[in-house]
């Protein structure tokens, strides 16, 4: 490993601890004589030895190199990095929810069980749904949950040709991987000029095969597709379900429901929309709702409540089944159930109305100077386009993303939608604030200036940072993927 | 109230106004009339900070916790010490608050942090290539089953009963869907049937399931399972608990070709059964059949030694339906709260931490099987947890412990009918001997 960059490993001293446990205190029988040898390691497994201090300040430092919205401006578009309320990490951290095992007896799991059955009731009540699992532990988790939950609802109606999921164009990479996942083949139907669903497309291809249609409304563009209902008739018209990728939900809870827009499954990302943290790349949680009539396929165990006391209901015959342990990704239900409490039935319309305000003020401020990808009210989003910087000066989307960062804040998304090219997905969320969108807009503008009169400025960015440009080429080409010491090279 | 929004209502009409519009109404005039909400939500009203931290507070005390009760619980979720280090360093929020690392040159601390993760699951599993995590130990032994399937254009995945129920009902979930067969075979003194595997798999196996130490705690062999599978062109996928692999031989070392877990035995609290983190490692030859993130080392246009997002061709952003896998969010924070724990444990805790679960979990067995009341349920080695026979109602026993503020073994039957009357006990390093003999006395005292 080069000098300049020390890991755990390199800091490594033998015979240095950092732990504290209590003394053995019952017979220190040879572990031969408990275990048979021929099961027991030979040589210790070469894990660091390291103090307190080295620990404690070796992931300082690297915390150090990250950027967090706590720190600075995160537009990242599909993302909602919004802020994360410090009382959610208060109350999610109680020792009555952290240090709860999940198989105790129900009675002294009461207060786990009460956020579980609160929380199904009020995102059903969000969402227009009847019925949800809180097992999914992410947005991904949740869309191949739900897909089975489809598949699973034909299977039982006898009707087993339905082996097709439309997915737009536009749609994140995970609606066609998990249509995969969940043992369907993936139609993938395209966008119209307006960035609506294509209609005519959408009527060519459903039929008696089609088993669903996943849909992101507000989709990847950030546009609400106008015509949704529509498109609801036609998908349920020709017998299939259809699908809400809630990724992009920031933008309507409080203003309309995908339960009353003709969805029968949805999922939440409760990462995205009710505030808990990203924690550089999860844990999330992905809860799925649906319709009265797909209840019972839903995974068990659900919350019941009898008698002011709640139990577990078993799952019916026509269950998917368990898609992971337990009971999902609890803690982050606390952290987003606080968030509810906190911002209450009167708050939840200002964080839709607010973000895409201050998505649209975005839009309305760079449209002079960028491309915008499509010249409509946008939701939550805006995607903007470099192709102007791209054609005229060969200044690419990712640059400008580069260059974004010297200004102190986080790129937005880039190259994504895959329909628009040099695609810059820019979502501010409602907790920011008219400074600091300003301060972006003038940064952006700034930016579109030098990609005319200085590109190499541009091109060469991040110039602040103390790294710059990395090989991904060559660490996909030849991986180096764990420590290795230097014998071992 | 908090809304967490800071535009005053004169900077959000000064906004509107600088978009063209006067209302709110206007921003969302593509929502058909017909589907925009006119009423309010029937949701509670909003409270104050003190309110909220006072109604979470009586919710949480509601709960019997870890702190004030005894616990010989496990069943895939292990109330093991965790170092205050850990909260400290995950709860700064340049870690708890950035998202995927997808600008490297802001994202060091995560990337590295990865690759240190990746580098202790390997050691640990004696595996070439971990990825960034999976959701769970269960879900990612679903995942490797279906990975498995794709490799080797089979269909078919050998399972025995001695996997934790659960985890079967998820392996057969995504199994099911994605059209694979579930082939499932017995267990034999608390280990998997492994004259029955060789019985029943035939060359359409694409792999083969272990966990080790299994659902009863007994220890596999692993060894053996990998002949039979690889005598047959299957892959030997093991679940594994990374604790006992302080001690015991690594799947790697045995011959599996894939290697999972549950990682929260690593740092990470029991929080009602998630957030978890599956750990996924392979053998080489299967690297790019990877599902998730994996982090590599690179070099920047300065020469400066550095990690970035890598192998992504197997990702869903980039491969869509083509993909390994569907999964995008992992248990990023989990799996750097197990590098932080391997970090302070180290070389020498480790391996004492599994050194007094083995010694406990003995102690408490040869108490609790000499009782007279306990039979043993089987012979078969374990590492930290157990399995007795009971021949009353252990409902019952479990609800009477509660008096004493102990919470007792699983009720296997509860889990699977087959398994009534097995009891199964967790004894990590956190318990003292004066709580194990308490705990026996306490279980006698019951029985009689």
């Amino acid at each position: 490993m080069n000098s300049d960059i020390q890991t755990i490993f390199d800091l490594s001293v033998t015979g240095r601890t950092g732990y504290s446990l209590p003394a053995c205190d019952v017979p220190e029988t040879a572990l031969e004589e408990l275990i048979p040898s021929q099961y027991l390691r030979t040589e210790a497994a070469k894990l660091p030895e390291l103090s307190e201090i080295d620990v404690v300040r070796h992931f300082t430092g690297l915390s150090k190199k990250n950027h967090g919205v706590d720190g600075g401006f995160y537009p990242l578009g599909s993302c909602t990095m919004k802020y994360n309320p410090k009382i959610n990490e208060d109350t999610a951290s109680l020792a009555g929810f952290t240090n709860v095992h999940p198989l105790q007896p129900e009675q002294t799991v009461q207060g786990c069980l009460e956020i579980l059955f609160s929380m199904d009731q009020m995102l059903a009540e969000i969402t227009g749904m009847d019925g949800m699992t809180f097992q999914p532990a992410a947005g991904a988790h949740g869309e191949l949950t739900g897909l089975m939950i489809l598949k699973a609802y034909h299977e039982s109606r006898g009707d087993i040709k339905r082996k097709k999921i439309l997915v737009p164009d536009s749609a994140h990479g995970t609606n066609p991987a998990s249509a995969m996942a969940a043992g369907f083949d993936v139609v993938e139907i395209r966008s119209d000029a307006r960035g609506n669903i294509e209609l005519a497309d959408l009527k060519s291809h459903v039929g008696e095969d089609t088993a669903g249609l996943m849909l992101t409304n507000p989709n990847t563009l950030g546009l609400f597709d106008d015509h949704i209902l529509d498109i609801a008739e036609v998908v349920h018209q020709a017998g299939g379900l259809l699908y809400y990728d809630g990724a992009n939900a920031n933008a309507i809870v409080g203003v309309c429901r995908p339960g009353d827009m003709g969805f029968d499954i949805i999922h939440l990302n409760l990462h995205k929309t009710f505030s808990t943290p990203h924690g550089g790349g999860g844990p999330g949680a992905g809860p799925v709702g649906v319709k009265k009539a797909l209840v019972p396929f839903l995974p068990g165990p659900t919350v019941v409540c009898e008698d002011g006391s709640y139990r577990f209901a078993e799952s019916v015959s026509n269950s998917i089944g368990r898609v992971k342990s337990f009971y999902g990704n609890f803690n982050v239900i606390v952290k987003a159930y606080t968030y509810l409490c906190s911002i209450g039935v009167e708050g939840i319309k200002d964080v839709a109305q607010v973000s895409v305000l201050n998505a649209n003020y975005l839009r309305v401020k760079l449209q002079d100077y960028f491309k915008v990808a499509y010249d409509r009210t946008c939701m939550h989003e805006v995607v903007l386009s470099a192709t102007p910087q791209k054609t005229a000066n060969g200044v690419s989307a990712n640059d400008i993303a580069k260059r974004l960062i010297d200004f102190g804040f986080h790129p937005p998304t880039v190259y994504f939608p895959l329909i628009v090219h040099e695609a810059m997905m820019v979502e501010p969320t409602e907790t920011e604030s008219k400074e600091t969108l300003d301060q972006f807009i003038s940064a952006m503008i700034q930016i579109a200036h030098e990609a005319q009169d200085n590109p190499d400025l541009v091109k060469g960015a991040p110039h602040t940072t103390v790294f710059s440009h990395f090989d991904e080429t060559q660490a996909a080409r030849f991986p180096v993927l764990i420590w290795k010491s230097d014998e071992n090279k | 109230m908090a809304g967490y929004i800071p535009n005053t209502k004169e900077q959000q009409q000064e906004m509107l106004s600088a978009v063209g519009m006067s209302c709110f109404a206007e921003l969302f005039a593509d929502i058909p009339e017909s589907v925009r909400l006119k009423r309010q939500l029937n949701l509670p009203s909003a409270m104050s900070e003190a309110e909220v931290m006072g109604h979470l507070r009586k919710l949480a005390a509601k709960n019997a916790n870890t702190e004030d009760y005894t616990c010989f619980l496990g069943a895939g979720a292990y109330d093991h010490y965790i170092p205050s280090v850990i909260r400290h360093l995950i709860s700064r929020q340049e870690f708890a608050t950035a998202y995927t690392p997808y600008q490297p040159e802001i994202s060091q601390g995560t990337l590295q942090a990865i690759f240190e993760y990746q580098t202790l699951i390997c050691e640990l599993t004696g595996m070439d290539v971990a990825n960034a995590s999976m959701y769970d130990g269960a879900s990612a032994l679903a995942e490797a089953a279906g990975i498995a399937c794709g490799v080797k254009k089979r269909n078919k995945i050998l399972m025995p009963q001695s996997i934790n129920p659960m985890s079967r009902e998820i392996v057969s979930t995504y199994a099911r869907f994605k059209g694979n067969e579930v082939v499932n075979f017995g267990y034999a003194n608390g280990q998997a049937d492994l004259d029955e595997l060789e019985r029943l798999i035939t060359e359409e196996a694409a792999a083969v399931l272990i966990e080790s130490p299994n659902f009863f705690g007994s220890i596999e062999d692993i060894a053996k399972a990998a002949q039979i599978a690889h005598a047959k062109g299957a892959l030997l996928i093991v679940s594994c608990d990374p604790i006992s692999l302080a001690l015991l031989k690594s799947p790697g070392e045995l011959g599996a070709d894939i290697a999972v877990g549950e990682g929260q035995s690593l740092g990470n609290p029991l929080n009602f059964g998630g957030p978890y983190l599956g750990f996924f490692a392979v053998k080489e030859p299967f690297m790019r059949k990877m599902p998730g993130r994996i982090v590599g080392k690179t070099l920047d246009k300065n020469g400066k030694t550095g990690f970035v997002l890598t192998l992504q061709a197997r990702e869903q952003h980039i491969r869509r339906e083509k993909a390994t896998s569907n999964i995008c969010s992992n248990e990023a924070l989990n799996a750097l709260a197990a590098t932080i724990y391997l970090s302070l444990l180290g070389k020498q805790g480790l391996r004492e931490v599994a050194l007094q679960c083995t010694r406990k979990a003995h102690y408490a067995y040869d108490l609790l099987t000499q009782s007279g009341v306990f039979e043993p349920a089987f012979s078969a080695p374990f590492f930290q947890e157990f399995t007795v026979h009971y021949k009353g109602d252990l409902a019952k026993l479990n609800t009477a412990f509660l008096e004493d503020k102990i919470i007792g073994g699983l009720d296997a039957g509860s889990l699977d009918p087959a398994f009534k009357g097995h009891w199964i006990v967790a004894v990590t390093e956190k318990r003292k001997r004066s709580e194990i003999e308490h705990f026996v006395q306490k279980a006698v005292s019951i029985s009689e």
